[in-house]
């Protein structure tokens, strides 16, 4: 699952996303019928909207031994949303489906650690990084130190310590234009913690938190890059972005 | 005093002139960022001998089994109550329970109560009501006296005054004490000992003049007819011990069905209100003891609103809350806007879902804002130490907000959202692959870029989607 964001707006998270698997030896397939979660709808309220969207998710998704996603958010919306849409859909077979498609669903970090036991993936990162741990990650998935034990591991790679780490950065969907000024307000906090820390790149699992944090620190000049952790891991020693 | 939230704006409104109150944005991260400390260290604390978890487990289990039969133990709290000597009244609104408490008052011919800190007669606006009734009631917590003295609103559960510092304080004293009682004397500095001397002397003639005070409970207990208060300065404790007559106003949630009961919550509430092991005055009455403290002792029963989120099969955990304020301490919202955005004395993430489950939704549009006022970051869940899953009931509520406008003319939002679920419900009615990549971005012109970008860039549009990429280079196979 890329994620309709990724596909969108970040293709060279999807095509890292895609490198890397394919370096640990896992078959990899992108089921073009995909398109999104549904979490905006279910977020915003609309879960009426939100039943066709899953359907289409349990269907694109189906038989496949497992479904990795580059977000610790689109992952906690199929893993602890998607049933509540299927009950709002009052359809037992779709209930079924999500029940089925749902335990098959792994945040990247969740995949590399728990599934292919790995922590050190071969990667080569020469740059000066901070790591914010993304809330639908760390609260409702629970992957704890996961990505951080990952970037342990990568050659070249110097970790900053963000200050006040787990804090929202303000974020949090549609909160992110229904609410913009306190969102604004939460992002510019984050964003001096990054700043803080004197670090080129913030690393994080989900784009849609570093499109926000990212679109302050851009504004602010700030001179630091926001990269997707899949990116991160794919880099390799010649082919280091 | 006359400050209401009654006419409140809704909440992004409402954030807008806080998030621009540069002192109040220090005072509150200051403070909250001291009281999430000292919670953290008791619960890291009580995770070396038993687990905080366990403890959780515990009490939310505790106020669930309440709910679960919750007549039964309330009609066996009116029995063991009335067989203590207290007289029990039973309220279906906030206009029942202000005519009860008045009536008791105006029985004993008197103008004036002392009161204990209590979140539940200002929820009913017990202290406007006996004053429409010529009666003063005099606020007795110390952060109450000066938020009632400043003619001001609470801001949070715990400490209603957080959003003022000690030299506003000061000034409060100084200008408003006199009109009110005692006055504060003329050098009074913004030291935090001389500020509560103030405010003890102030008060003390209130305790001992007053006929009848009137406090809410943290706990009921069924089996024994036993009613709780707990707090930090025993200023409560005067306001239970000397009037002659003591009226309670309790919500129907706080009955707890034995003593024992009180065991965890006991332990859960002060760990993560105050961050203390332990909370200095802990009273607890049964009905009338002869000879000793208040010979009248009533007590009423609220609704107001509760049997409504009982029956809310997602909302109804919102019932098991002890007003901890734990969640408000933790939520990264309430930290930039306060508790005055939130319009209502409960504030935070837990008067985001409370006020809508009370009041229901569809009908006021500041009750609809606040499900939204929430980034859905889940700190209030992993806080709250009755396992209250603050982030899902939001999202039940966004929900019910939603239903409850289908039907009127849609608005911009519900359009896109519909036209989004046709698009997304199968990939090839987006036609070509290259024409998703568009997609986000417009729906997100649609629904407010500017909201967007007055302080945030926007990321470069990429040159082909993903999609687009493992079509044209089948998989990634080739030319990637």
């Amino acid at each position: 699952m890329v994620t309709c964001i990724n596909d969108a707006l970040y293709p060279d998270t999807g095509r890292a996303v895609v490198t890397l698997l394919r370096r640990l030896g896992v078959e990899v397939e992108f089921p073009e019928s995909q398109t999104c979660c549904a979490q905006p709808m279910v977020n915003t309220g609309y879960l009426d909207e939100a039943v066709p969207v899953v359907r289409n998710f349990v269907e694109a998704f189906e038989g496949y031994d497992a479904v990795v996603t580059p977000s610790g958010s689109c992952a906690g919306c199929a893993r602890h949303q998607h049933a509540i849409v299927a009950r709002r859909g009052a359809d037992p077979a779709l209930a079924a489906a999500v029940e089925a498609t749902s335990a098959r669903v792994y945040e990247l970090s969740e995949f590399l650690v728990d599934v292919l036991g790995v922590t050190d993936v071969g990667a080569y990162y020469p740059h000066t990084v901070t790591y914010h741990p993304t809330c639908h990650s760390l609260r409702m998935l629970g992957v704890g130190d996961r990505p951080r034990r990952l970037l342990e591991r990568v050659r070249g790679l110097t970790l900053r310590e963000l200050p006040a780490a787990d804090q929202c950065c303000g974020f949090g969907g549609t909160f992110a234009v229904k609410n913009a000024e306190t969102s604004v307000a939460m992002g510019s906090d984050k964003a001096r913690h990054v700043r803080d820390t004197g670090a080129e790149v913030l690393v994080a699992g989900d784009n849609s938190c570093l499109t926000h944090i990212g679109g302050l620190l851009s504004r602010q000049q700030s001179g630091v890059r926001t990269v997707h952790l899949a990116e991160i891991l794919a880099s390799t020693e010649g082919a280091a972005r | 005093m006359s400050a209401t939230f009654v006419g409140m704006p809704a909440f992004p409104a409402a954030a807008h002139a806080a998030l621009g109150n540069a002192q109040l944005r220090h005072n509150l991260a200051h403070a909250t960022g001291t009281i999430r400390a000292k919670r953290q260290r008791l619960v890291d604390e009580l995770d070396a001998s038993c687990s905080w978890e366990e403890l959780r487990l515990a009490g939310a289990g505790v106020k669930e089994s309440a709910l679960v039969d919750l007549g039964t133990h309330l009609e066996r709290l009116e029995e063991t109550l009335t067989a203590n000597g207290a007289t029990v009244h039973w309220a279906r609104d906030a206009a029942e329970a202000n005519a009860v408490v008045a009536a008791i008052v105006k029985a004993h011919g008197v103008d004036e109560v002392v009161k204990v800190k209590s979140m539940v007669t200002q929820e009913i606006g017990l202290n406007e009501a006996l004053a429409a009734e010529g009666i003063a009631a005099w606020e007795t917590d110390l952060a109450e006296l000066i938020v009632q003295l400043g003619d001001d609103l609470p801001s949070h559960i715990l400490v209603p005054a957080i959003h003022r510092n000690r030299a506003e304080i000061r000034e409060i004293f100084l200008e408003r004490m006199a009109a009110a009682g005692r006055p504060a004397p003329a050098d009074l500095t913004d030291e935090p000992a001389a500020l509560a001397a103030a405010a003890r002397e102030h008060l003390r003639e209130k305790f001992l003049r007053a006929k009848v005070g009137i406090s809410g409970a943290n706990f009921a207990v069924a089996e024994t007819g036993t009613l709780v208060v707990v707090e930090s300065e025993g200023n409560g404790r005067m306001c239970l011990t000397l009037p002659e007559v003591l009226v309670s106003v309790v919500g129907i949630e706080k009955v707890v069905p034995t003593f024992h009961d009180l065991d965890s919550l006991l332990r859960l509430l002060p760990r993560s209100s105050t961050g203390e092991r332990m909370n200095p005055y802990t009273s607890t009455w049964s009905g009338v003891t002869p000879g000793d403290g208040p010979q009248e002792v009533h007590v009423v029963l609220l609704d107001n609103g509760r049997t409504n989120a009982l029956a809310d099969e997602v909302g109804r955990q919102a019932l098991r809350c002890i007003r901890c304020s734990a969640c408000l301490n933790v939520c990264p919202v309430y930290e930039r806007t306060g508790g005055h955005a939130y319009g209502s004395v409960y504030p935070g993430p837990i008067g985001a879902i409370l006020n809508p489950l009370l009041k229901g939704v569809g009908h006021d549009d500041q009750v609809d804002s606040l499900p939204y006022a929430s980034s859905l970051c889940g700190a209030c869940f992993e806080a709250c130490p009755v396992r209250i899953d603050i982030p899902s009931v939001l999202v039940d509520q966004r929900a019910k907000v939603v239903d409850a406008h289908r039907g009127g003319r849609p608005k911009v939002e519900a359009l896109a959202f519909k036209g989004a679920a046709v698009a997304l419900s199968d990939s090839r009615r987006l036609g070509l692959g290259e024409r998703f990549t568009g997609l986000g971005l417009r729906i997100g012109r649609r629904f407010g870029a500017s909201k967007w970008t007055s302080a945030r860039d926007l990321p470069p549009a990429p040159r082909e989607s993903f999609r687009a990429w493992w079509r044209r280079t089948e998989g990634g196979g080739h030319g990637g």
